[in-house]
């Protein structure tokens, strides 16, 4: 019985802990109003590349005055993700951000909102898509192109046979950056492979590469799409001792990353510069609140990437990334 | 013989509310009455106030309708994992079921042209098969089925991804819009009933179905008696008559159905399949299981404290979000709301039934 209630009044603390007081966003008219903002993402609390865009959405938050929660579903899972996108809707915010991996199985949520008379930011992934469903504009960096851009730095390299380690299969942005990476090389004489990978297991990522690079001795380069994939890779080339003798390259920073980059392990790191995918959906939704509809580029795609990181600029970007901006 | 030993115990009266505790779902109506105030609880102090009620979303319509259709998710799959585990066994493959059944389903339809309700076919048979044959490792090899259905967790996983790469080269199979809109058929799994405000999705009617059905085979037939006496000591089962093997391939086989039809309204409301659907949501079904009085050494629990353990679980998944609370938390907020519904529950069903330790 005590038991009992003691866990009662955790979860009640926890209730107080999270309903923080709401700041006020001054509007054109000098009224003050709370201005709150749903953010609902893919990317699970423990990736690395979340954690920067969550700072990125505090950090707009409180700079603009505004409230900003941020959910994502447990499990790289479209129809709970659809279902945090509902329970956004229900509390009736001024606007939500959401990353669009699936704009099929997201559409109808996006929709129910769009309908409610919801202001929708998309960021990260859904540059394709994000118009159709009603969506005012969309944060991110093109995957292909971005693809694209890496696929020449690493021809130009002297790649001629990649690996693609996509952590997240089922993503439609990163199939895109695996395909775009490909078509580079093939416009070249090379050729890339996809590799399947779990996020959430880098001893079996790494596991996974090493059985890859020791099948087929005469891959010469591998592109990574992301630091969940990019550490457990420098790992395998580290325990089989070719580190250097693959060009490793990989989309997105992490300190690690940048270490490697500055050690010359690492061949470069394609940058979106994610911190603004969440900062500048906030910052718009909250002037979008704030004077009457204000969007900018009449709802185009704002780029946040794609940015190189090479061995040049590797040290200035470092203590960025340690911070979780970059 | 004095007259209270003469008296036959099996026609004792009982004090009504002793009564309704010792039912297995009385702990779970509790657990889900609590939660229920929990996440109403920063909309206490509005009552009387209509606008400010509405603050969080909760109570809304839209609010209600969204944790309806969260629990009748998992609820589904839980009538079933719940008799399942009444007749002593377990399912972790059901997760990793909704995926594949879901992409036979997309690719049955998308890739092969088949009518939507043949592809449902296809997908229920697959199940049904799998089913079966989980059930079938089971009983021959006497292995526990913890083992055999995580077994069948990573094949049925690893396969799905497999298979759908080597088909569509990709792991998404999208764009089933054109195939499904206007199907009568795909309306009783994707359709919503609007009634003034509330737009009930299809799902919360299946849960409805699924518990009742489940609740009717348990409680008012002879398979009913069969699957407690199967859970409760199949030795002593099996020498009174019951095809104990029988009753538990016939629930594992339902198990997988179960998965099949999540699928189903999956795939026909979102018009999509992804390998990846349904991760976790076995341990969910067995949450919600326990929560609502079902115990993990068989021969005792209640679908109607499954679809009130699914409820809770459903108000908890949509309320954390809804409470502001950020989501690195989250975890750990269910965590803690799955153990307080457990202990309470559990800490009912002894007080109800009379049992000290």
């Amino acid at each position: 019985m005590q038991l009992k209630k003691g866990l009662v009044g955790l979860i009640t603390v926890g209730l107080l802990a999270g309903a923080t007081v709401a700041p006020a966003a001054v509007l054109a008219d000098g009224h003050e109003k709370d201005i709150r903002i749903e953010v609902v993402s893919h990317g699970q609390a423990s990736d690395p590349f979340w954690s920067v865009v969550q700072n990125g959405v505090n950090a707009a938050a409180s700079d603009m005055g505004v409230t900003a929660n941020y959910s994502a579903p447990g499990t790289f899972d479209m129809v709970a993700m659809g279902q945090l996108i509902d329970t956004a809707v229900a509390s009736q915010p001024d606007g939500i951000v959401v990353s669009l991996p699936d704009a099929d199985a997201l559409g109808p949520a996006i929709e129910a909102a769009v309908a409610a008379g919801i202001p929708v930011i998309s960021m990260n992934s859904g540059s394709d898509d994000y118009a159709a469903l009603g969506i005012l504009s969309h944060v991110g960096q093109t995957e292909y192109e971005a693809g694209l851009g890496g696929g020449t730095r690493m021809g130009a390299a002297g790649v001629t046979k990649a690996l693609c380690i996509n952590q997240e299969v089922g993503n439609t942005a990163l199939d895109l950056r695996c395909q775009g990476f490909a078509d580079a090389l093939g416009a070249v004489g090379g050729t890339s492979e996809v590799i399947a990978v779990d996020l959430a297991d880098p001893a079996a990522t790494q596991a996974t590469v090493e059985a890859a690079l020791t099948a087929d001795p005469e891959v010469n380069g591998v592109l990574t799409l992301g630091p969940t994939g990019a550490l457990p890779t420098l790992e395998a080339l580290n325990s089989m001792g070719m580190t250097g003798e693959i060009a490793l390259a990989t989309f997105d920073l992490a300190p690690e990353v940048l270490q490697a980059i500055a050690d010359g392990t690492m061949l470069f790191a394609i940058d979106q510069q994610q911190f603004l995918q969440g900062y500048l959906p906030i910052v718009m939704l909250t002037l979008h609140n704030q004077f009457g509809g204000l969007i900018p580029g009449g709802g185009g795609v704002v780029l946040t990437g794609p940015g190189f990181v090479t061995a040049d600029n590797a040290e200035a970007v470092i203590d960025l990334s340690a911070e979780g901006i970059r | 013989m004095s007259e209270a030993k003469r008296q036959d115990e099996r026609v004792r009266t009982r004090n009504p509310l002793q009564a309704a505790l010792s039912r297995p779902s009385a702990g779970a109506i509790i657990a889900t009455i609590i939660a229920f105030l929990v996440f109403t609880w920063p909309l206490w102090e509005c009552v009387g106030d209509a606008q400010a009620c509405t603050a969080n979303g909760f109570l809304t319509p839209r609010g209600i309708s969204n944790w309806l259709e969260v629990a009748a998710q998992v609820g589904i799959l839980a009538a079933a994992v719940t008799l399942l585990m009444i007749g002593g066994e377990f399912d972790l493959s059901v997760g990793s079921m909704i995926g594949a059944a879901g992409m036979v389903l997309a690719l049955s339809i998308a890739e092969f042209g088949l009518d939507p309700w043949m592809a449902a076919l296809v997908a229920f048979g697959f199940a049904l098969v799998i089913g079966a044959l989980n059930g079938w490792l089971v009983t021959r090899t006497g292995l526990p089925s913890f083992i055999v259905t995580l077994g069948m967790l990573f094949l049925l996983r690893g396969a799905t991804i497999g298979i759908t790469r080597l088909l569509t080269d990709r792991t998404q199979v999208g764009g089933l819009r054109e195939f499904t809109d206007g199907d009568m058929f795909v309306q009783f799994f994707a359709g919503d009933l609007i009634i003034g405000d509330f737009s009930i999705s299809a799902s919360v009617f299946w849960w409805v179905l699924v518990t009742v059905v489940a609740w009717w085979v348990l409680t008012r037939t002879t398979f009913g008696n069969w699957i407690f006496g199967t859970g409760g000591n199949a030795t002593a089962a099996r020498n009174v008559g019951v095809p104990v093997r029988g009753v538990k391939i016939s629930l594992f086989m339902a198990t997988a159905a179960s998965a099949a039809l999540l699928a189903c309204i999956q795939v026909f409301t979102v018009a999509s399949a992804d390998v990846l659907r349904g991760e976790q949501k076995e341990l969910e079904a067995i949450a919600a299981s326990v929560i609502g009085g079902t115990l993990l050494t068989g021969g005792y629990g209640s679908p109607i404290g499954a679809f009130f353990g699914a409820l809770m679980l459903g108000m908890t998944k949509v309320g954390i979000p809804l409470a502001s609370i950020p989501a690195e938390w989250y975890f750990a907020v269910l965590g803690i709301v799955l153990l307080v519904g457990v202990l309470l529950s559990n800490w009912v069903r002894r007080r109800g039934t009379g049992v000290r330790s």
